[in-house]
């Protein structure tokens, strides 16, 4: 909630930012400039970046910040790991034995 | 004997310490929500193939339109964190024009949105046609109705200012919705880059 957190240049940075890693993938999908292989990399890899870029410019996140809420986010990131992985694991794994 | 005194308007209110408190609540309440969209964009995953005989991905999605819909998302991302820095200053006047703007331009976003929903059940593709579009519904609905929510409580933030000015407890309400807003800005990434671009490609 202090100034340092908020400031007017990191929500500019953070929105030039962000508008760059959304214009990128938009473009690849648009022009089919690439191989689909490689604009899939190109939007997971932009999209990545982007959700780094809001945690840090827009929700604060950053090596100042709380230890239990960086806590919250690995747990989160462990539990969407195992739940999204293992659903997918076995669905997809379900999907080849059906075929 | 204990005595209960009302809280005269010169009470300090909350604590600092409080104040993190709560703020770190809603902080582990936003995590849970992200596990949701997490397991609701796994669901859409593992059911986007499924589109029995109605229409595939690419037939139903337009990707101007889903650009419209992410620049009016970014851009309230952005005005509420002015909205943020505003009450911060202290210049209430200043936060209050910039929640109307992110008013603005939330309700631009789910303009966009119920016209893409109205649009594809008229055409025959709503969320009872197949897997993959009661997936793409529950996904894309339960951000939309996130948003709705979250302007419903940027409109009752703006009320709380103009009624109680920038108090402590009302700067910090005003903060944590404001998490609120840039975590939905967050789940929308994943909805263009996970459902809409893909679905364009493949």
């Amino acid at each position: 909630m202090d100034a340092q957190t908020h400031s007017a240049k990191k929500l500019i940075t953070g929105f030039i930012l962000a508008l760059i890693l959304t214009l990128i993938p938009f473009a690849a999908v648009w022009t089919m400039a690439f191989p689909v292989g490689v604009i899939f990399g190109i939007i997971a890899l932009c999209a990545v970046v982007q959700v780094g870029v809001h945690l840090y410019y827009f929700l604060g996140i950053n090596s100042k910040a709380p230890t239990e809420k960086v806590l919250a986010i690995c747990f989160a990131g462990i539990l969407i790991f195992l739940m999204v992985g293992g659903t997918l694991w076995i669905m997809f794994d379900l999907y080849e034995r059906m075929m | 004997m204990n005595t209960y005194t009302p809280k005269s308007a010169g009470s300090p209110g909350p604590t600092e310490e409080t104040l993190d408190i709560r703020d770190l609540g809603f902080w582990i309440y936003l995590m849970t929500d992200a596990i949701i969209f997490s397991l609701l964009f796994a669901t859409y995953v593992v059911m986007f193939q499924n589109t029995a005989t109605g229409p595939v991905p690419s037939d139903v999605f337009d990707l101007e339109h889903v650009f419209a819909e992410t620049m009016f998302l970014l851009l309230s991302s952005v005005t509420f964190g002015f909205a943020s820095l505003a009450s911060i200053r202290e210049q209430k006047g200043h936060a209050i024009c910039w929640l109307l703007v992110t008013i603005v331009f939330g309700l631009g976003f789910i303009y966009l949105e119920v016209a893409e929903f109205i649009g594809m059940i008229q055409s025959g593709a709503g969320p009872q046609t197949s897997g993959f579009l009661s997936a793409f519904f529950t996904l894309v609905g339960t951000h939309g109705a996130h948003v709705s929510l979250g302007m419903v409580g940027i409109t009752v933030m703006i009320f709380q200012i103009l009624i109680k000015g920038l108090t402590s407890p009302v700067k910090s309400r005003l903060h944590r919705l404001g998490m609120f807003w840039h975590f939905l800005d967050i789940v929308w990434i994943g909805i263009f880059s996970i459902v809409y671009m893909p679905g364009w490609l493949i």
